[in-house]
């Protein structure tokens, strides 16, 4: 696993977005005048015909996407995360959910390490609000290697998706992008039988550190990168429960609604284990670096380390 | 040049419309008569008259595409589809029921002939642009037409998708607004206003056609300039009465938006209808 390493998903976004529109013609790009921060300005440039700039409109510009798409287009609508689902959340369920449309909301900009900019643009609700829409596929990779996979993949499956880029720039999960990446497959990143930490996005490393520092404590981890939030993996998270029999998750996400949500939804439907959800606890973020607001917020490597403490503990 | 006969075979066919909205929203005990009545002689002849398609092959590519955004005339809309063939006339009596296509709202997935699934107001518009950017991305001549409330223009969406319909120059494109000047709550100038609307639309750099919405040949005539209109998109803005065609609905109107009529009721409306001119009840 290569640490040195540092990449934004965002930017690889807007590389493959570019490659893939290359190979594809049906490929159109949207975006509400964000294009330089989510990098869909990259494909504008070369493909200007292709590319429509909605302006600072995220609801016309989802329902215009919905048109597109009915057209034969594979539609790829970029804004921040906070409006790509809050701001247009009603034209995503009727235009592109409810009438499953080939439309991909890829948004930038999730979660705590936006920033600077404050609580208003760090989008902690918008994989519950996403999660909760009929034939949705929410997926949040964890690496730049991992974000090219999701593209390449979201482009080729037909229907509606919400795709979560980060802006900040976080170390690589993988070595490349030949690991066998695929749509609502978890992948077991770590083995272990003492507990199994499942996180998405960039709180995958945070999940892996804090596994090798506990297995110098004797406590051996299984991590499991759950990139895709729904369809959810399901039958990987039973058998994760039932072998290592305590459950953490961690997402940089509120714990209400995510992935935390989705896995314990699960687990005590199907393998009731002792669960610890890692993630923002129900409050709005601020200003402040990434780190410093990861660290402020609990979605840290050690956040990770005493939650598992916490649930091995309650093991029978 | 659209000869006397077929104005008087519209009109007969927005008669029959008429009578299905009566009987439909009456079998379903719910739904909404008054705008799906407003909006009938616009609705014949959009798709007796002015639509490419082909009932036959709903998704012939080149067809024209027709959005209705105030998805709650849903009626009328099934009303047009049934008499154009994409399914037999007595399905219509399904309307609302548990199971049916003939959903309460617009379901584009349930029925062949539907664009777009509507119902939330004010999305219609975005996707109509949609389509016509799609048919300028792909060298293809037909005509997207979207049909929205006056009321549904309080949505700020349709303001946004009017900028990129005149922002990307949409000629391709026709708005019609059904102005029956009732939204739910009351008369739209008291609930809130859209006074100076024609100039509203002009503003936003649309062409603008005003005709009386009952007067068939009028309705065809402003459809027919708008698809010659080039270099931006048209607006007709279309004069109807909420409820028309059928008197206690005409001198009530915000009774019969969103309220099915009775038994008593829908005979008397059936009957009101088979009795105007030149109308022959089969």
């Amino acid at each position: 696993m290569s640490e040195q390493k540092l990449v934004a998903t965002r930017d690889v976004y807007g590389q493959t977005l570019l490659e893939i529109g290359r190979e594809n013609q049906a490929i159109v790009v949207l975006d509400a005048d964000l294009s330089v921060s989510t990098k869909t300005a990259l494909f504008g440039k070369e493909f200007p015909k292709r590319f429509f700039n909605m302006g600072i409109a995220e609801q016309d510009m989802i329902s215009t996407a919905a048109g597109l798409a009915t057209c034969g287009k594979i539609v790829f609508a970029s804004t921040f995360a906070v409006f790509g689902s809050g701001r247009a959340w009603d034209q995503v369920r009727m235009s592109v959910a409810y009438t499953r449309q080939n439309v991909k909301i890829v948004v930038t900009h999730g979660g705590l390490t936006t920033g600077e900019d404050g609580a208003s643009h760090q989008a902690n609700e918008d994989l519950a609000i996403m999660r909760a829409l009929p034939n949705m596929t929410v997926i949040v990779p964890a690496d730049g290697y991992e974000a090219a996979n999701v593209i390449r993949a979201a482009a080729k499956m037909h229907g509606p998706a919400y795709i979560r880029m980060s802006r900040a720039k976080t170390p690589l999960v993988y070595e490349n992008e030949y690991y066998g990446y695929e749509i609502g497959k978890g992948i077991v990143l770590r083995d272990g039988n003492d507990a199994t930490i499942f996180a998405c996005g960039i709180m995958v490393n945070a999940a892996l550190a804090a596994a090798e520092e506990l297995h110098r404590k004797g406590i051996n981890c299984r991590v499991v990168n759950i990139h895709t939030i729904k369809p959810l993996d399901k039958q990987l998270v039973i058998k994760c429960a039932e072998e290592t029999g305590a459950v953490v998750t961690a997402e940089e996400h509120s714990i209400i609604g995510g992935l935390g949500s989705a896995i314990a939804e699960i687990t005590s439907e199907n393998y009731a284990v002792p669960l610890a959800r890692i993630g923002v606890r129900d409050t709005f973020g601020e200003s402040g670096s990434p780190d410093e607001l990861l660290i402020k917020y609990g979605l840290t490597k050690d956040d990770i380390i005493q939650a598992v403490k916490a649930v091995v503990k309650r093991k029978k | 040049m659209v000869t006397n006969e077929k104005i008087a075979e519209l009109k007969v066919i927005a008669n029959k419309l008429r009578q299905h909205i009566v009987a439909m929203t009456c079998a379903a005990g719910s739904g909404h008569p008054g705008g799906s009545l407003s909006a009938a002689d616009i609705v014949a002849a959009l798709y007796f008259y002015q639509l490419k398609i082909k009932s036959a092959e709903p998704n012939w590519p080149d067809r024209d595409r027709f959005v209705m955004s105030k998805g709650h005339a849903a009626p009328v809309l099934y009303a047009a589809l049934a008499e154009a063939g994409f399914f037999p006339v007595t399905y219509l009596k399904t309307l609302r029921k548990l199971g049916s296509s003939l959903q309460g709202h617009i379901d584009m997935l349930s029925l062949p002939g539907i664009e777009m699934s509507t119902g939330s107001l004010g999305q219609g518009l975005s996707a109509a642009n949609g389509m016509a950017l799609a048919a300028r991305l792909d060298k293809k001549d037909y005509h997207v037409y979207c049909l929205m409330g006056d009321g549904e223009c309080q949505e700020g969406q349709i303001w946004e998708a009017a900028m990129t319909s005149s922002h990307y120059k949409l000629d391709n494109l026709t708005a019609i607004i059904d102005h029956n000047k009732h939204q739910i709550d009351g008369k739209i100038e008291d609930i809130k206003n859209l006074a100076p609307f024609a100039d509203k639309w002009a503003a936003f750099g649309w062409h603008i056609i005003s005709c009386d919405g009952h007067e068939m040949k009028a309705i065809i005539e402003a459809l027919g300039k708008a698809v010659q209109t080039k270099g931006k998109p048209t607006v007709i803005i279309v004069d109807t009465i909420k409820g028309k065609g059928v008197s206690f609905m005409e001198a009530k109107p915000l009774d019969y938006h969103g309220k099915a009529p009775t038994r008593e009721e829908e005979q008397k409306a059936l009957q009101e209808l088979c009795q105007l001119e030149g109308f022959n009840n089969e």
